[in-house]
């Protein structure tokens, strides 16, 4: 696969092409003529009720489990026509579990694709350096055991040994699923920046529409081996496809799509010199739905927004919150651009 | 079949008490162990039983490690092997010891080959048990991420398999060693020397010196085999004493 050997720039396109995958002695399919495209780059999360495919889809993706029909695509080649091992190579794999090797060093752990890939020891000390700093260990951890780690920092190793060699792809299955909620966040934060920098194109697999909505540039939503819905998580919350969907993101999906925003991509009124004072302020950084309930708890209907010096950006009333969890305006984007 | 039985004792040979008149106070009344005795004979009697019996025991447990190894390999694949290989173990394992011994003198004679077939048997059921466990406790989530990297199956027993059954692997070797140290100074009795055979002299003799001093080294032997296997676990095994912090 092309890219491989060059760590964190590359990413491949995915396409899932009519992929059906039936199991033996059991007549529905897992998974049902499943087509949809992943661009190069972008984290699409496969979510849905427990038996609706969604990992079994993830995992013919590197071929954990064999494709029944059709076929998928990674940076335009099949993967039914690479080596297994080969293909399994260029693709970074994370799961709950982890899966971290206990009788080797973290630096072992982390080296384990390019010691396969035969890449010199040098090479792979450096790069082990590299990563650890990306995922925020120390280098003095190299040589410590997993076994010496919190969840939390064995998850990020985790995801360290999973781009090791500069894979293009990688597929995670609820990985922040085994921490504790504080942890989670951050991991999920965490993940976001990275991803921000290297650029791979994620599948993540998910059965919490939360975490689905913060992690996913797209969304698809499965259930019983099919594709229901497929879209940004904007458009899903903004106009589900049908009552199946709309229950499963919840009643609450208005105030769900004021987390997709915040404070900052978003047009304030200009700050009223000297006349409203006496607004709580709050950061930019916020995402609307923390504002909102900030309004809500202060029983105030505006806030004044600061800047990341603490210089007034301007103010966001309750109204034009509203505005954007307003569920009949699925191009609320289009308007604030506009 | 009793003389068959006492004939090897006496091919055994060895110091019995035929030095009353020119011993010691201490050997000619037989007391509890006679010191003088000892140190006189360390290097005549005691090192080179001693030598032998490590011998034996080497051999047995390496020969039978790579028996019960192959065997767990096999097992481990293919799971209907599992059952035949541990009714066979089981059942030589069930063979009273003497018995085995002298049930090889009509086939391979009074000979080491003889003693290392009985004591090889003797390893097999323990060492298979364990190196088995030791294989099918590795945790599935290292297996899932083994083959979700891209290693072979090949890789995978080797880089992650063997090494993370290596402490229950190590148990059996130590279980197994220890337990043919103990049995292997019955092999005395078919002539092929080892701690065993200054023990049947003096069972016959009544010598207790000799008696005391073959036996407290069968069980130093045993100790100090197992303190030095414990140490190598270790080493073979760094991770598994990480703790936090």
């Amino acid at each position: 696969m092309e890219g491989v050997a060059d760590p964190d720039t590359a990413a491949a396109a995915i396409e899932f092409r009519a992929v059906t995958k039936r199991y033996p002695g059991r007549s529905a399919a897992a998974v049902r003529e499943l087509s949809l495209s992943v661009p190069a780059g972008e984290i699409c999360v496969l979510i849905g009720p427990s038996g609706s495919g969604k990992t079994t889809a993830m995992k013919m993706v590197n071929r954990l489990i064999d494709i029944t029909e059709g076929d998928i695509t990674v940076g335009g080649q099949s993967v039914r026509s690479l080596d297994v091992t080969e293909l399994r190579r260029g693709i970074g794999y994370v799961f709950q579990q982890i899966g971290l090797f206990p009788h080797m060093s973290v630096e072992d752990n982390i080296g384990t694709v390019p010691r396969l890939l035969g890449w010199p020891k040098q090479r792979i000390r450096d790069r082990v350096g590299e990563l650890l700093e990306l995922v925020g260990l120390e280098q003095s951890d190299a040589k410590r055991y997993p076994g010496q780690f919190s969840g939390g920092q064995r998850q990020r190793i985790g995801v360290a040994r999973a781009m090791a060699a500069g894979q293009p792809i990688m597929l995670m299955d609820e990985p922040f699923g085994a921490v504790d909620p504080i942890a989670r966040d951050r991991l999920q934060n965490d993940f976001l920046r990275l991803h921000a920098e290297v650029r791979k194109t994620v599948i993540f697999v998910t059965h919490d529409i939360d975490e689905a909505i913060k992690m996913g540039h797209r969304m698809a939503i499965l259930r019983d081996g099919e594709l229901v819905q497929y879209g940004t998580p904007d458009e899903i919350l903004a106009t589900p496809a049908n009552d199946f969907i709309a229950d499963f993101v919840g009643a609450d999906r208005g105030l769900k799509r004021l987390l997709l925003r915040k404070l900052a991509e978003i047009e304030l009124a200009p700050a009223a010199n000297g006349e409203r004072d006496d607004l709580p302020t709050i950061d930019e950084d916020t995402c609307l739905r923390d504002a909102l309930s900030m309004m809500v708890t202060q029983r105030v209907s505006a806030l004044t927004v600061l800047g990341t010096a603490g210089e007034r950006r301007g103010t966001v009333s309750m109204e034009s919150l509203a505005h954007f969890a307003d569920l009949d305006r699925a191009d609320a984007d289009a308007e604030v651009e506009a | 079949m009793l003389a068959q039985l006492a004939l090897p004792i006496a091919q055994g040979g060895g110091p019995v008490i035929p030095t009353f008149q020119r011993g010691s106070d201490c050997v000619r009344e037989n007391r509890q162990f006679c010191w003088d005795w000892f140190s006189s004979h360390w290097s005549s009697t005691f090192q080179p039983r001693l030598i032998e019996h490590i011998e034996l025991t080497a051999i047995a447990v390496g020969i039978g490690f790579v028996i019960a190894f192959v065997a767990a390999l096999v097992a481990y694949r293919w799971d209907w092997a599992v059952n035949p290989a541990t009714a066979v173990f089981a059942l030589v394992y069930t063979i009273p010891s003497l018995a085995f011994f002298q049930l090889m003198v009509p086939f391979t004679g009074l000979t080491r080959l003889s003693a290392e077939i009985a004591l090889v048997s003797y390893t097999l059921l323990i060492l298979f048990r364990n190196i088995l466990t030791g294989l099918r406790e590795v945790p599935a989530d290292a297996l899932e991420a083994a083959q979700a990297m891209g290693l072979t199956r090949r890789q995978t027993l080797w880089r992650v398999e063997l090494p993370l059954a290596m402490p229950a692997i190590m148990a059996g070797i130590r279980i197994a060693t220890v337990t043919i140290i103990s049995l292997a100074t019955v092999a005395a009795f078919i002539g092929v020397g080892g701690l065993g055979e200054p023990i049947f002299n003096a069972i016959q003799t009544g010598f207790k010196t000799q008696f005391i001093a073959a036996g407290v080294l069968a069980v130093l032997l045993a100790l100090v085999t197992d303190a030095v296997l414990v140490v190598v676990q270790r080493l073979l095994t760094p991770w598994a004493r990480a703790k936090v912090g």
